[in-house]
This record gives C-alpha cells, sequence and structure tokens, in this order.
C-alpha cells in the first residue's frame, strides 16, 4: 500500500490539505491560531458526522440527499417537545429515532420497491423539510438548556468535544468498512451487485441499514447543531447535503459505488473546512468562495476518472476488477 | 420474512432508550426557572467618555443578512463611507444566502481578525448569540442594525423605525394628499401579522385625533403578502367603495399590488395610495402619478448610523447605557434609548423629487 500512496487519490487529498494548511498558516493572519483551530473544527462537525454514513451510502452505489432535511426534521422534532414540555434527555433519544425512521423509509422505498435512491431520496429531501415546517412552523425555539449548548461548544484544548465524538464515530464507521466482513459486503455490492447477489451478500439488507444508519447520523447532526448554535428551527441545515456529498466524492469514493475509503473522506471535509476558513479570513468574496468549492468538486469527480483511464493504460495487468 | 426483525430490533431500541431517560431530565419549565432571574446588566466595564474622540483607523466589518442585496449594499456602502469619515477602516462581509446560521463562521472569523467593532443584521437573533458573546468577550464592540439579536448578543440596537412613527407618519402621508377627507382602506398582508397589526393599531389611534374627523376607515382587507390576492383584494375594494379616497398599504408586496391594479384603472391618480415600500419596486408607479408618495425608512441612514454608533463604543464614547448622547455625522446627535436602541427617526417619503436618488 505505501508505495501506492501517492497514486492514490486519498495520497493527493492528504498532500493538498498539508500544503493549504502551511500556505494559509503563513499567508492568513489569524488562521494559525487554537481558537481558530476550534472555530474550524466545529464548523465541520456536523458535515463530517453525516459524511461517515454517506462514505458507506455511496460506496454500496446508492445515495442520501435527504440528509439535510432529516436533520431538520429532526430539530424541528426536538423544538416541539420541548415546547410541549419533555425533558430534554428524552427528546434526544427521540430525535434519534426520527432520524432512524427517515431513514428506514429511504431504505424500504430503496430495496423493498427497488426505487433508485436518487429519485427517492430527492423526493424524501422535500418531504422531511416540508414535514419540519408542518411541525414547527417558522418559529425558532431557543431556550434550550445552557448545560448542553455549553457542551456543544466546550473544548479541550483547541479541540471541541463535538470532534472527539466525531473522531469516535468515524472510528466505528471506518472499522466496520475497512475491517469487517460487512464492510466487505458493502464493496462488494457496491462493484457489481448482482454478482455480489449470487455469493451470498444480503444486499438488500445492507442497504437497508445503511440508509437507516443515515439517518440516525443526520439526526445525531442535528443535535450537535441545534445546541452549537442554541437555536432549534425547520430551516436548520438547509443546503448541508451539498457539502456532504462533495466531501465524499472529493474523499475519492466513486460516485458509481465500491470504491472509496474514510480517511480520504474526512481529509476531505477537513481540505474543504480548510479552505473555507482560510478564504473567509482573508476577506474572499463569498461567490468566490463558492465558485473554489465547486472547482474543487468537479475535480474530484474528474479527476479519479482519468486517473483510473490513465492506470489502465499505463499497467492494464494490475487493474484487478473493473471500476466505474 | 428477514424484514420483520429490523422494525423489532429497532422498537426495542426506542423503548430501551425511552425507559432510560423518561425518569427525570431538564425541561422547558426547567430553564424557565433558570432564566427568571434578572439576568446581569451587559458588563460595562469602563464608564463612558462623552468627550472621548474617534480612535484613528477603527476597524469596523458590516455582516448583512446576505450580501449582493440592494437594501444592504445601500446600507453597508453608506457605513463603509460613514468610516472613512471618521478615518477608520469599514468593509463588509456575509454569507451569500440568508440562512440562520451561515453569519456564525464569519463572526468567528471577524474574531480572528481582531475587529474593533462588529455590525450585524441577524438571520436569527439566538443563533448568532453564542459567537457574538464570544466576540464581545475578545473586546469587539457589536452593533446589531435592521434585525436586532438576543440583546445578550449586543451593545446597541439601531432600529431604524419605531412601530408607532411608521404607524401614525402612514396616516398623516394620506391626509395629506387626499385633503383630510373621504373614505379610506388599509391592504394589510395577514390578519395575524405582529407587525402589521401593530402598525395598524397606531392608524386607528391617529385617525382618531380631530384633525382626521371628516377621514373613515372603512375597511381592512388582507392581501396574505400575495401578489395575486393583494391585487384582486384592491379590486374588491374598489368594486363595494367606488368613492374611496385613498389606500395605505403598510406591505411592500401590498402596495405593488395595489399600485399595478390602480395604473391601469380609471381610478388611477384620483384614488390615492401611499404605505411603505422600496424605491425599485415603485419608481414607475410614481412617476406615471399612480402613486404621490410612499414611505420607509432610508437604509444608506442606517447603516450610516450603525457605523457611527459602532465607532462611538469602540472609542468609550458610550457603553450601550441608557441616556447616553453621541455624534453620527451628517445625521446629527442620537441618544441612547431603553435597551441599548438607538432609533433612526422618523420615516423616509419617497416621492417623484426623490425617487431616483435611491437604488434598493
Amino acid at each position: 500500500m505505501p508505495r501506492d500512496l501517492v497514486r492514490r487519490w486519498e495520497g493527493l487529498i492528504f498532500v493538498l490539505l498539508v500544503a493549504v494548511v502551511l500556505w494559509a498558516s503563513v499567508s492568513v493572519d489569524g488562521f494559525a491560531n487554537p481558537s481558530n483551530v476550534s472555530f474550524l473544527l466545529l464548523d465541520t462537525t456536523e458535515i463530517a458526522l453525516m459524511a461517515l454514513t454517506m462514505t458507506l451510502v455511496v460506496v454500496a452505489a446508492e445515495i442520501d440527499l435527504s440528509v439535510a432535511s432529516t436533520l431538520g426534521l429532526s430539530c424541528a422534532v426536538l423544538g416541539w417537545l420541548w415546547n410541549a414540555g419533555l425533558p430534554i434527555e428524552a427528546i434526544m433519544p427521540i430525535c434519534l429515532l426520527a432520524g432512524a425512521l427517515c431513514g428506514a423509509l429511504n431504505g424500504l422505498l430503496v430495496t423493498r420497491l427497488g426505487l433508485p435512491s436518487l429519485a427517492v431520496t430527492i423526493g424524501t429531501f422535500a418531504l422531511y423539510r416540508g414535514l419540519a415546517y408542518v411541525i414547527l412552523g417558522d418559529q425558532a425555539v431557543a431556550d434550550l438548556p445552557s448545560a448542553y449548548t455549553g457542551l456543544a461548544t466546550q473544548t479541550l484544548g483547541p479541540i471541541p468535544l463535538v470532534t472527539i465524538l466525531v473522531a469516535v464515530l468515524a472510528v466505528v464507521a471506518g472499522t466496520v468498512l475497512h475491517a469487517t466482513g460487512v464492510g466487505r459486503s458493502i464493496f462488494a455490492l457496491g462493484a457489481n451487485e448482482e454478482a455480489a447477489y449470487f455469493s451470498g451478500v444480503r444486499v438488500k439488507r445492507i442497504k437497508f441499514w445503511l440508509f437507516v444508519a443515515s439517518g440516525a447520523c443526520a439526526a445525531l447532526a442535528s443535535l450537535v447543531y441545534t445546541f452549537r448554535y442554541a437555536s432549534a428551527r425547520a430551516d436548520n441545515g438547509v443546503g448541508l447535503e451539498l457539502a456532504v456529498v462533495a466531501a465524499v466524492l472529493l474523499g475519492g469514493v466513486s460516485i458509481f459505488g465500491g470504491r472509496g475509503t474514510l480517511p480520504g473522506v474526512l481529509m476531505a471535509v477537513l481540505l474543504l473546512g480548510v479552505v473555507r476558513n482560510a478564504l473567509i479570513l482573508a476577506d474572499v468574496a463569498n461567490e468566490v468562495l463558492n465558485f473554489v468549492t465547486g472547482l474543487l468538486l468537479v475535480a474530484s469527480v474528474l479527476a479519479p476518472n482519468l486517473g483510473a483511464a490513465w492506470r489502465r493504460r499505463s499497467s492494464p495487468q494490475k487493474e484487478g476488477k473493473s471500476v466505474s | 420474512m428477514t424484514t420483520r426483525t429490523p422494525w423489532r430490533r429497532m422498537a426495542l431500541v426506542a423503548g430501551l432508550a425511552l425507559m432510560a431517560t423518561a425518569c427525570g431530565g431538564t425541561t422547558k419549565s426547567d430553564v424557565a426557572q433558570q432564566t427568571s432571574a434578572p439576568a446581569a446588566a451587559p458588563a460595562s466595564s469602563a464608564a463612558a467618555d462623552p468627550n472621548a474622540p474617534i480612535k484613528q483607523g477603527l476597524r469596523i466589518a458590516f455582516l448583512p443578512k446576505q450580501v449582493n442585496n440592494p437594501y444592504f449594499t445601500t446600507a453597508n456602502t453608506q457605513g463603509i463611507a460613514a468610516t472613512e469619515e471618521f478615518g477608520g477602516e469599514g468593509k463588509e462581509v456575509g454569507p451569500s444566502e440568508a440562512s440562520a446560521s451561515s453569519q456564525v463562521s464569519y463572526i468567528n472569523t471577524l474574531i480572528q481578525q481582531k475587529q474593533d467593532a462588529i455590525v450585524i443584521s441577524a438571520n436569527d437573533p439566538n443563533a448568532v448569540v453564542p459567537a457574538l458573546k464570544q466576540a464581545r468577550a475578545a473586546g469587539i464592540k457589536v452593533v446589531s442594525y435592521d434585525s436586532d439579536t438576543a440583546p445578550e448578543g449586543r451593545d446597541i440596537f439601531v432600529n431604524q423605525a419605531s412601530a408607532e412613527d411608521l404607524g401614525r407618519t402612514q396616516v398623516q402621508l394620506l391626509a395629506e394628499q387626499i385633503g383630510r377627507k373621504g373614505k379610506i382602506a388599509i391592504l394589510s398582508a395577514t390578519p395575524n401579522a405582529t407587525n402589521q397589526n401593530t402598525w395598524i393599531d397606531f392608524m386607528k389611534d391617529e385617525l382618531g385625533k380631530p384633525e382626521y374627523k371628516d377621514m373613515e376607515l372603512v375597511k381592512i382587507a388582507y392581501g396574505n403578502d400575495d401578489d395575486q390576492k393583494s391585487f384582486t383584494e384592491t379590486q374588491g375594494l374598489l368594486r363595494s367603495y367606488p368613492d374611496l379616497a385613498g389606500i395605505i398599504s403598510p406591505t411592500t408586496v401590498g402596495i405593488a399590488a395595489a399600485a399595478r391594479y390602480l395604473s391601469d384603472s380609471p381610478h388611477k391618480g384620483k384614488v390615492k395610495l401611499t404605505g411603505l415600500g422600496t424605491p425599485n419596486q415603485l419608481r414607475q408607479f410614481v412617476k406615471d402619478g399612480t402613486i404621490e408618495g410612499f414611505e420607509l425608512w432610508n437604509p444608506g441612514d442606517l447603516g450610516y448610523l450603525a457605523g457611527y454608533a459602532a465607532a462611538a463604543l469602540a472609542s468609550g464614547q458610550i457603553t450601550g447605557a441608557e441616556g447616553e448622547k453621541f455624534k453620527a455625522g451628517k445625521l446629527g446627535e442620537y441618544t441612547v434609548g431603553a435597551d441599548g436602541e438607538v432609533l433612526l427617526g422618523k420615516p423616509t417619503v419617497f416621492n417623484k423629487d426623490n425617487i431616483d436618488d435611491f437604488d434598493f
């Protein structure tokens, strides 16, 4: 593996990440500063959480575009139950359950009715966000307990506590994907669903649970989001799904499934966060910022495919399985 | 059927989770009890020195709800012009979409840049507060304008117009146009829109004064802030009251729809229309004589005043306490009111003589 490192997309992302961090530390005022590092990590928390499960979903050749809407719905449920007088400790598991149910609906529609996840989750993208507005309307619930809102921005040195949560879950997701039979099954069914099915992989069951996990992770992100901003609203996290998908693709996960690594995605989340943070600090206009992010995304979809084509031409005998 | 097991397992997990947490915990009423104790006044460690000169080279950042929005561009251009007047350095930063939390990363960045003051129009009055508290802890002065934050997030709120001024001046404006005589109607947004109803209460109160005894409010119509509905409501008003003298529409959607109806009807110029609108939206109707004059606060003045308020805070002239005074360049002297509010003043009337001076 190590000798392949530079040739692999993840290696490239790593080099890019280091380069951007070095550049920003030297030439952007206020970047290399413990409190800025905390802000940067905090700002990537929700994206990172959702990207963990999104990585698994995309490796399985599916996609979940409803994650940010699930996050919004979970926020609305939280605000609604809080106003109804339930204790926050009971609301949090209910939110996670609501997220899991959202994911389960996606999963059922995809696995039992055989619908393409792109279409299903575009539908539930609107459905869950709409439901969020039905539940909470345009009000903002802000009188949340300060013990929890404080926890969401609390740091251990420069490292926010929620980043530690992300790290723990990343280890779990990484282990599942890269070191278990389930992980191998996910890769197998992502690369070739039919072949995987005939070799005994329980394709539908795995996919169903991936969507459930994706919904639950979005709900977890909603808790972090709500406490971090001390504001539960139906429009929380609008547009985050694009940032999540962008990070997953930039991280080297093939949009066609069957290929990708979790460390790659985490580095991509960081890279996008660092670029954003550094450019805002350097007073670059928001439009340019969006342009740069878009450029990175296009490059991330284009480059691995070009790279794969180049690898095939340079060493055809080494290419084991066909991808993309 | 293997599909049954997921549900069973999920129900089990949910049941366990609920059981584990249902007993005890923090509820809304607990928080209400905690916070019902009087909150400490915002830390104003240093006393205000009204004679302190404005510091040179103050760095002031304007953070609107959204960049590339003509309203905020007008406000912040004037705000930056104000900072140039007193030898400071102003800039506008902000998100391109007006979402609740997108402003937070900008606030964090401004803390890193060690700005002297932040002037913000909050997309969400609460979501920005934790970040603004950190900014204030770092010695940055915070001025909110246009849309206030929760009071603990800022030193001063520059309020564009009071509800009372808006309500009364719209009646005064229409009264002038119709010679204080005749039937009038109000075209509002929705029956339960808080701000609309507050304004309408002040309008009714103003109409109760003896000088308006010949004016009669015959109907309050509701256009739901929907262009089509407002259009047909205007049509209905004129059908029911053909002798209507004037309409007040305190909503930008309503006034534009009413103007569009009137400009194509025989009532054009005869039925006077006024209310709250923006120059870009109503320019053609002012020029073709449908509208004599309408009003709104001047966003340029709002930004200008917010810029001076930020400088006065950062220079120690004021701390945000009630009764403190500061000078705001060409706009003159202002006094800080209750809860750290500074009121911009009476709304600006836009008519064919001045409308081309405004672009928002």
